[in-house]
């Protein structure tokens, strides 16, 4: 079996921000035409003057928020990240704490984490390739 | 599902510091956008005050595909323009429209004044008034950086700020938008001004669930496809819309030094190519279009010995390289970038500014004005002299000046040249000398623009001299436009929604329209703008033309005056069946 592949960013400088990406996690995997419940977010770090950040899962091989996780709703995902079992999550945030690329964002209405599944989507909305699914190989 | 209340309109009184949210059923025969923005303002506005008095109305608003369907993200503002005293409708995009969109608002009315300098930010929660006391006199610029520092949400907040000029009532200062779209045309920022507005924070930061998933997700691929594998919109993520200054020029049809002539000799020099080639560092997207028209040049300047530099990122299109390019003279691309920047910072027209510099140096010429007037000597060409005339006009510091601040206009009505200030309907004209159809169409446009009905592009497409066939195409187009506005889509991205993708669209979010039911909306939004702009003072048989249209040849050869009246005459028969 091919080793499962995670989300990277390494095209950020030709990143335009249309956040296609964003609308895409949200409208395919979160029922949601708003960027808010979207697992990935693109951020300026100066304004629009200067280039932007992806802040995405990094698909920890050892994941802090699984690790903090009490409930076991989040488990590692064999080549990076996390399997995010939505039933056994009781809300408590502590995963969100963990992350410490500030990856993980909270929804209030459900009380539930958007926790990225390394699916791939936001990378099919990308108009310049600026994020890309990849074996990890450090 | 989107729209199930009605339109909900946030209303938000500057004088009280108090907010009422309304949803307004009776707005879903509106659509959104112009539509809603026009019948809100028809409400709101009060014709018998000057369009600064401080009980003005400012109306923002979006339609119901806002942001989720590709490159369906511009926000209309409408108001009464302190510039024509009329009909004011601007566009802009960037993150504006985001922003609203999930603040769960579809209109946004600012009424009163505040009473102090003010910044306001809104959210779905509700709105805070702030102090804007020490932003005022900055920049757009640092007004920016200061509000981004200051407030939280990046990435799904949008900031929109005026500068000096919006300060000092300048007819034509406009709106900043997330620093590189705008607000431009027709005063908007003089409102902000009279308003003692500074800028609003728009914050969206709410979900909104999607009802028909698999249907949505079918036309919004169909959509994103066309608008990135296709060719409809390469011009766009190309050159940008300064591909047309080198066409144009071959065919007379760039307006050059007051438009004294159609052709320029320092074209290529300022020309999207030579853009691309030596100044262009980065483009950049409105939230939710993926072809990322927003071209960033970069102007890189010495300031002292010892190899002191500063860098500026400067957004630059056709218009601009027209106003303060080809307008003026002026045939380097870094002192074009240095008079864009200028009219940046204190937040003005780029057009307006370019158009009324463009008098105002024949007018010198001509010694309608004289050097003690105007402090200096403009001259075609001379950059540094023109920014200078743009620091007094902003500084505003002598009745001549005081009369520029209102506008070419107004200015070539009390110190004569009308025959040669470049405006139509009182709005100063668009990179264009076309021919007839773009003439007459910024004329009789609702907001005197060019892009209320495109007649430069129906000069480039017609055969032959028809009247009846560009009155026609003036008219329709206007009412297509009336219906694209209303769902403020990019008109970039017109060939791509037709009426048919528009109606799958709204279907796919749980709106029914039809082909015909939008064809009445355009229509039924013309005659409102109409009847409004009447109330304003607005009469059809008070447009002029200034001779200078006549006397320079243009891309489709000589305009006829005679034919313009021709044009008038059938319009005249037509504008109140509609």
């Amino acid at each position: 079996m091919a080793e499962a592949k995670i989300l990277k960013a390494p095209g950020m400088a030709k990143c335009i921000g249309c956040y296609s990406c964003m609308l895409a996690c949200a409208r395919v995997i979160h029922n949601d035409y708003s960027p808010r419940r979207s697992a990935i977010q693109i951020r300026s770090t100066g304004g629009l003057q200067s280039s932007f950040l992806a802040v995405i899962c990094r698909g920890c091989l050892k994941p802090a928020c699984a690790e903090a996780c009490p409930a076991e709703a989040l488990v590692e995902r064999p080549g990076g990240g996390v399997i995010f079992k939505k039933d056994l999550c009781t809300g408590c945030r502590k995963c969100v704490a963990a992350c410490s690329v500030e990856a993980i964002f909270f929804d209030e209405d459900e009380k539930k984490p958007i926790v990225c599944i390394q699916c791939g989507t936001c990378t099919r909305y990308c108009p310049h390739q600026v994020i890309t699914m990849e074996v990890r190989n450090d | 599902m989107i729209n199930a209340n009605g339109i909900r309109v946030l209303e938000i009184d500057l004088n009280k510091q108090k907010i009422k949210a309304h949803n307004r059923k009776d707005l879903l025969a509106y659509l959104g956008g112009v539509g809603v923005a026009t019948k809100l303002l028809d409400e709101y506005i009060m014709p018998e005050k000057d369009a600064l008095d401080g009980d003005q109305p400012i109306v923002f608003a979006i339609g119901p595909m806002e942001t989720i369907f590709p490159v369906v993200t511009k926000v209309v503002a409408m108001f009464r323009s302190p510039l024509t005293g009329e009909l004011g409708e601007s566009y802009a995009g960037l993150r504006l429209g985001l922003a609203m969109r999930f603040t769960g608002y579809d209109a946004i009315v600012v009424k009163g004044k505040a009473t102090k300098p003010t910044y306001l930010v809104i959210t779905a929660d509700g709105v805070e008034f702030k102090n804007a006391e020490p932003l005022w006199g900055l920049t757009v610029e640092e007004t920016g950086r200061i509000l981004r520092r200051r407030e939280t949400g990046s990435g799904l907040r949008s900031c929109i700020r005026i500068g000096r000029a919006g300060e000092k009532l300048i007819s034509f200062a406009g709106v900043n938008v997330d620093t590189y779209r705008h607000f431009g045309r027709l005063g908007l920022g003089a409102v902000f001004g009279s308003k003692n507005l500074k800028a609003m924070v728009v914050k969206g930061e709410e979900g909104l669930a999607i009802t028909d998933k698999k249907e949505y997700q079918r036309v919004y691929k169909e959509i994103y496809q066309r608008v990135v594998e296709t060719e409809v919109m390469d011009k766009y993520h190309g050159l940008g819309t300064a591909v047309n200054v080198l066409p144009l020029n071959a065919m007379n049809g760039l307006p050059t030094k007051n438009l004294q002539a159609g052709s320029f000799a320092g074209a290529e020099e300022i020309s999207g190519e030579a853009f691309a080639k030596h100044s262009l560092v980065r483009k950049l997207a409105c939230s939710g279009c993926p072809i990322g028209c927003i071209h960033i040049a970069q102007v890189r300047r010495q300031f002292g010995d010892h190899y002191e530099y500063y860098t500026t990122p400067i957004s630059y299109d056709h218009e601009l390289v027209f106003a303060l390019g080809s307008f003026l003279g002026i045939d380097n691309r870094d002192q074009l970038l240095e008079l864009i920047e200028k009219t940046e910072l204190y937040g003005l027209d780029s057009i307006s500014t370019g158009v009324l510099l463009g008098w105002l140096t024949e007018a010198f010429e001509k010694q309608l004005v004289r050097e003690e007037m105007i402090g200096c000597r403009p001259a075609f060409g001379n950059a540094s002299v023109y920014r200078e005339i743009i620091d007094r006009l902003v500084a505003m510091d002598s009745d001549f000046y005081r009369d520029l601040a209102r506008g070419t206009w107004y200015a070539a009505a009390k110190y004569g040249g009308c025959d040669f200030a470049m405006c139509l309907g009182g709005h100063e004209m668009a990179g264009y000398h076309t021919g007839h159809a773009f003439i007459f169409g910024q004329a009789v446009g609702a907001r005197h623009s060019h892009l209320d009905n495109a007649g430069y592009s129906i000069d480039q497409k017609l055969q032959g001299w028809d009247p009846e066939q560009v009155v026609d195409k003036i008219i329709n187009e206007e009412i297509e436009r009336n219906i694209l506005n209303s769902l403020v889509i990019c008109l970039f991205a017109r060939n791509v929604y037709d009426r048919r993708t528009v109606v799958s669209a709204l279907r796919a979010i749980g709106l029914d329209w039809n082909e015909e039911s939008l064809g009445e909306l355009g229509k039924k939004v013309f005659r409102l703008k109409r009847d409004l702009k009447e109330k304003l003072g607005y009469r059809l048989e008070n447009i002029c033309f200034p001779q200078r249209y006549f006397e320079t040849k243009s891309f489709t050869g000589f305009v006829e005056e005679e034919k313009i009246k021709q044009l008038m005459d059938i319009y005249k028969s037509r504008y109140y069946t509609v």
